[in-house]
């Protein structure tokens, strides 16, 4: 256990954030020949806004999918609440309470937004198919508390009107929206967003941004995110990864990364799409 | 008037009756389908070894008699009287249950994203392996299966309207209904049948949530399992264990381009639909085409599908972004 694992840490504005629930250790990410993580090793604290950024290609959403169990590297190490974690397999790293969402929207289209919030809940859910069977009224009680979660989740996300819609009929920022409030349902204590913002206009823009900042505010939930806009980025993240070719080339505040001359000359100083 | 025939009724109502079993086999195909994009060309095969393997149980025989024979020289080919026919269908399905898990440790696991082509071939093949697993477990002589539903004309129906209605076939339309229903009512609201139904719209999302693909592949093909014996002891009780049963799933293929492949009310209806036509057609235009429609006229009605509406009634349309 590293000694940052304890001492918190004081963000820009002044903000206390938590010792580190998260470390990724040297990970190398090979797909055949194509490296796309070269040696790449950070860590992301507790209560925190972490953002990833880089040009399109760099590793950003390999990294998250490493993370998340989707990639396993082929080197390097992920600790997850002081622990070595051993490769797992996606659905038990959602069990450890990381949830994500994802850059094409990935819901359930079939489902109403209500359904793909509740399946949100699957870690939550303990009764087993022959426990609903036979169990009525234990699994009734968990069921009803379950959605009462989800119900809290659509008043957070203003998102009542839509609850009976089947999703696959939404507007793309509102997909974007349900998606979040189905890794919402997990009540994670990481949460992972690859570029919660593609895609969208201004508005849907400032909208997600305070979504993404209330989620952090008010449940204490550690965030992790790749996006694209700058301005976002710097306004919302209390830390930034940057990351160019499959390497890191920045690690640090925003204030630092905008003073930083190796990721002005790599990212800020081109023109990025 | 025809609406008081009774003979057009007699029509309909057996129309009726034939398109819940050809429902129940298409039902196999499409909760596989749904679930993992799976074409599962070995779902006939599986009623085979099911309606098999429960004869086997209830009339005691040995399996692989004939193989302990040769390597063993056993020449047992029953351990006794075999035994009731409610304990011999629970244990088929504990047999069906542990084939479903070996399909998926066996074939699935390591065939997971590959090509829904390669899958299909890989069931083929799995086709061919079980026929031949029946076979060696438990003979190819045809059987008789009694599973004590109750035979002949229905009594009540010709004596009142003068209709006759096997009543082994509404005993298997009353069954068919309850498994449709009760699979309804897991899927809509039960934590498992929510998780497959996540799979079904999309894997990544669904691993994300915390399913495990590789549980609810064992338990849709569970399912299937069970939807194949129910379809296996139907089919085998109205014509017996045979090894043609596995040929009733050329039957399901109609039904599935008329229902569409992802949706189960669209294998019901589309069941009921084929079902009906087969039997009018036969009985209205066959005589003045020379009869034995009923071997084609399916295909005939697939065919149009396939033309106008490729996607079915209530499959999902399908789109090709560019």
């Amino acid at each position: 256990m590293s000694l940052k694992a304890v001492e918190t840490f004081v963000t820009e504005d002044g903000r206390s954030i938590g010792p580190v629930i998260l470390e990724v250790k040297d990970i190398t990410l090979k797909f055949g020949g194509v490296t796309a993580i070269q040696n790449i090793s950070f860590d992301i604290r507790g209560g925190e806004v972490r953002a990833i950024i880089g040009p399109n290609g760099a590793g950003k959403s390999s990294m998250l999918n490493v993370i998340n169990g989707f990639y396993h590297p082929q080197e390097g190490e992920v600790w997850f609440k002081n622990e070595l974690r051993a490769p797992m397999k996606p659905y038990q790293i959602a069990y450890q309470g990381i949830a994500r969402t994802f850059q094409n929207i990935a819901l359930f289209k079939g489902m109403s937004t209500l359904d793909n919030i509740m399946t949100g809940r699957f870690t939550h859910m303990s009764s087993g198919i022959f426990a609903q069977a036979w169990w009525k009224g234990a699994a009734e009680k968990e069921e009803f508390s379950n959605r009462e979660k989800v119900e809290q989740i659509i008043d957070f996300l203003e998102i009542q009107k839509i609850r009976k819609t089947e999703v696959g009929r939404l507007p793309y920022g509102l997909q974007k929206r349900v998606e979040l409030g189905r890794a919402l349902a997990a009540e994670p204590r990481l949460l992972l967003l690859d570029e919660p913002m593609a895609g969208m206009n201004v508005e849907e823009k400032e909208d997600m941004s305070r979504f993404i900042l209330d989620v952090n505010e008010e449940f204490g939930t550690t965030v992790a995110l790749i996006e694209h806009d700058m301005g976002v980025v710097m306004d919302i993240a209390d830390r930034v990864v940057v990351m160019d070719y499959g390497k890191k080339i920045g690690d640090g505040t925003p204030e630092e990364i905008r003073k930083n001359q190796v990721v002005i000359d790599a990212y800020l100083g081109i023109s990025h799409d | 008037m025809f609406l008081f025939d009774p003979f057009f009724w007699e029509v309909v109502i057996s129309g009726l009756l034939a398109g819940v079993m050809y429902a129940l086999v298409a039902l196999g195909f499409v909760l596989i389908f749904k679930a993992s994009g799976i074409f599962n060309f070995a779902q006939g095969v599986l009623a085979l070894f099911a309606a098999l393997t429960l004869v086997g149980f209830q009339t005691g025989q040995i399996p692989f008699a004939h193989l302990l024979e040769a390597l063993f020289g056993l020449h047992a080919s029953h351990w006794g009287e075999g035994m009731n026919t409610v304990l011999a269908l629970f244990l088929s399905l504990v047999v069906m249950i542990g084939l479903a898990w070996l399909i998926v440790k066996i074939v699935l696991r390591p065939l997971v994203n590959q090509e829904g082509i390669i899958l299909f071939m890989a069931t083929i093949g799995l086709a061919f392996v079980l026929e031949g697993v029946g076979d060696l477990m438990w003979g190819a002589n045809v059987k008789r299966l009694d599973v004590g539903l109750p035979e002949g004309p229905s009594d009540f129906l010709l004596d009142n309207t003068g209709m006759f209605i096997e009543k082994l076939e509404i005993s298997a339309a009353v069954v068919a209904i309850i498994l449709v229903v009760t699979l309804m009512i897991f899927s809509q609201y039960t934590k498992m049948g929510r998780a497959l139904r996540a799979v079904a719209d999309d894997h990544q999302a669904a691993l994300s949530v915390g399913i495990s693909l590789e549980t609810i592949w064992w338990v849709v093909w569970s399912i299937s399992g069970l939807v194949a014996l129910v379809a296996g002891v139907m089919w085998g009780a109205k014509s017996g264990v045979q090894f043609s049963l596995s040929l009733i799933a050329l039957k399901a293929l109609p039904v599935l381009m008329l229902g569409g492949f992802t949706s189960i009310p669209g294998a019901i209806i589309g069941g009921l639909m084929i079902g009906v036509g087969e039997k009018m057609f036969e009985f209205y235009i066959g005589p003045m085409i020379g009869g034995a429609t009923e071997n084609w006229f399916a295909y005939m009605l697939a065919l149009l599908f396939l033309l106008f509406r490729p996607q079915g009634l209530f499959g999902e349309k399908i789109i090709e972004r560019v």
